[in-house]
């Protein structure tokens, strides 16, 4: 049944349906109403778990990890200079194998300051080991949630996962959302089984010091389990799909791609515009399509590759710069399509929370089919 | 899809009222979408919120600018803030003012419904605070939404007495206004 929410709140809702047993986190704009609600539900009783308060986000994850050692489901949430601040403690979780999840309300990164939101954040801490899955609107958002904690405490993965949502975009937006009950919830998400805990009696370490005869192993061994998570994420998906109806088996998902000469490739809520945008093209005859990339680390190459196939001109919207060298999913992608013999081309986009209007993608679709690309759009020329 | 841009000052409830709007398109049967123009807000400030309708699922995430309805909270922003920008042809404004008279560049083609929303709620809730009261005149002046869901959605944020005085200013509105359209 769908209810009208905000989109924190629903994120806020399907946590507790997970039953998560310890939750630290720092309240920043624009996640703070995720974290008030968690608050409020462990303060009513209405969640059996330990809230810890704590002076900073790098605290916040560190007790996350530690709980998470001792054989605790856990539960953060971030964005912006928190998840920066965080930095170190995520790729100690990673190489720990902790399978926490955390929510990030993609925001941008200072300086300058901004609260508004673009993908660079999570972006940033794309080689930290961590899954990251994002969501097109408010209902992606809160279902990847029960999904990221099924694919992490998997024990042929034990890794941590970013489930990302535009801040303010989805975060602070009130739309229908269908919340599944707690036993439907606990029907598809068993209890968290660790495969090992920090225990008195039975002592063992965890992220000590590897030499170099070791340390690459523990990269190695990482790398294999985000390729694992490839499987795990379709299986979980599917599902989740046969549950609830909502199909997640996918780690891309193609729009009226079939017949595309131009594939706009995405992440997140720019998807929903891109889709509107590509309705009105396709009414002028526009043989355009869009390819959204739900899972970005793992990052489906070959998915990618074979969605694509059949199109000669892509355009790559991100929502970050990789300083110096272009989008992050753009160079990801024209990897993945090297000998494709397609056109690609990225487009640095929406930075710091600029607003994307149908009308921009469709001007992005046109530059790209006149052989225009890897550049920043709407550039305020004026003012440089 | 209609869609509503939402004209304010921070602290009169813009965000509120976009909120409440939309929760009652929903309970009505139809898919709503609300959201503020994030910002760092301060009372006093323009400030705008925007709500979507549609039969379908709102995939659209861009903010509003080809509104076909507005609702202006604060008759000093006129000449402030152009309130009537691209608004629709057949476009209808609901603007709170005690003069009907009031001096503004209404586009052509535009309809315009002016209630001193003001003086209601002064007279019902004791302030000066207008966004419930202007629900009442949006629903009468535009039928996206219906009284009943409308107390509804009012009822679901305040409690008491301050929920039955809520309602009673939106249903003034309603009544005041739905008698002009």
């Amino acid at each position: 049944m769908l209810e009208f929410m905000e989109g924190s709140h629903a994120v806020a809702e399907i946590v507790k349906r997970c039953r998560p047993q310890v939750i630290a986190a720092y309240p920043i704009t624009p996640q703070t109403h995720i974290v008030e609600d968690l608050a409020q539900m462990v303060a009513n009783c209405e969640i059996d778990a330990e809230y810890i308060t704590v002076e900073s986000e790098f605290s916040a994850l560190s007790a996350c990890l530690g709980a998470s050692a001792a054989g605790s489901r856990v539960y953060s949430a971030t964005t912006s200079q928190g998840l920066a601040l965080m930095f170190e403690v995520c790729f100690n979780a990673a190489g720990m194998r902790q399978p926490i999840v955390m929510t990030i309300a993609n925001r941008s990164l200072g300086a300058p300051l901004s609260i508004w939101n673009d993908q660079q954040d999570s972006i940033s801490l794309r080689d930290s080991g961590w899954l990251q899955f994002y969501a097109e609107d408010n209902q992606e958002a809160a279902d990847l949630h029960m999904i990221a904690y099924k694919v992490c405490e998997d024990h042929d993965i034990l890794l941590p996962a970013f489930v990302c949502f535009d801040g303010f975009i989805l975060t602070h937006t009130y739309e229908p959302v269908a919340l599944p009950t707690q036993e439907e919830v606990d029907a598809y998400l068993p209890a968290f089984s660790p495969y090992q805990r920090l225990d008195a009696a039975n002592p063992l370490s965890l992220g000590m010091y590897a030499t170099p005869e070791y340390y690459m192993e523990f990269r190695y061994e990482v790398d294999r389990a985000m390729e694992r998570a490839k499987q795990a994420f379709i299986k979980a998906g599917r599902e989740f799909g046969e549950q609830f109806g909502r199909d997640y088996s996918a780690l891309v998902e193609g729009y009226r791609l079939e017949d595309a000469d131009t594939a706009l490739v995405a992440m997140g809520s720019i998807c929903g515009t891109a889709k509107d945008a590509i309705d009105e093209m396709r009414e002028h005859g526009r043989k355009v399509g869009l390819l959204k990339i739900r899972t970005y680390r793992p990052f489906p190459a070959q998915e990618i590759a074979d969605a694509l196939k059949d199109v000669s001109t892509v355009a790559v919207l991100d929502k970050n710069i990789s300083l110096g060298n272009g989008g992050a999913v753009g160079i990801e992608v024209k990897t993945a399509l090297y000998g494709s013999g397609a056109a690609v081309y990225d487009y640095i986009i929406a930075l710091g929370g600029r607003d994307v209007r149908k009308k921009d993608i469709a001007a992005i679709v046109d530059l790209a089919e006149k052989g225009k690309g890897d550049m920043f759009y709407g550039l305020r020329t004026e003012v440089l | 899809m209609r869609e509503l841009r939402i004209h304010g000052r921070g602290g009169q409830g813009s965000v509120t009222a976009a909120e409440l709007i939309a929760f009652a398109a929903f309970e009505g049967g139809v898919y709503a979408q609300a959201f503020p123009a994030f910002g760092v807000e301060r009372r006093g400030a323009p400030v705008q919120a925007f709500v979507r309708f549609s039969d379908e699922k709102i995939r659209l995430r861009s903010q509003i600018y080809e509104p076909d309805y507005i609702i202006v909270q604060d008759p000093t922003l006129i000449g402030d803030v152009d309130v009537f920008k691209g608004m629709k042809e057949g476009g209808i404004a609901i603007v709170n003012t005690e003069k009907p008279d009031f001096d503004s560049r209404v586009p052509e083609g535009v309809r315009v419904y002016t209630i001193d929303a003001t003086t209601i709620a002064l007279e019902e809730l004791g302030v000066p605070i207008t966004n419930t009261t202007l629900m009442g005149a949006f629903a009468a002046a535009t039928g996206e939404i219906k009284l009943e869901p409308l107390a509804h959605a009012l009822r679901s944020r305040f409690s008491g007495s301050m929920a039955d005085k809520n309602v009673k200013a939106a249903e003034r509105a309603y009544n005041q206004v739905g008698g002009a359209a």
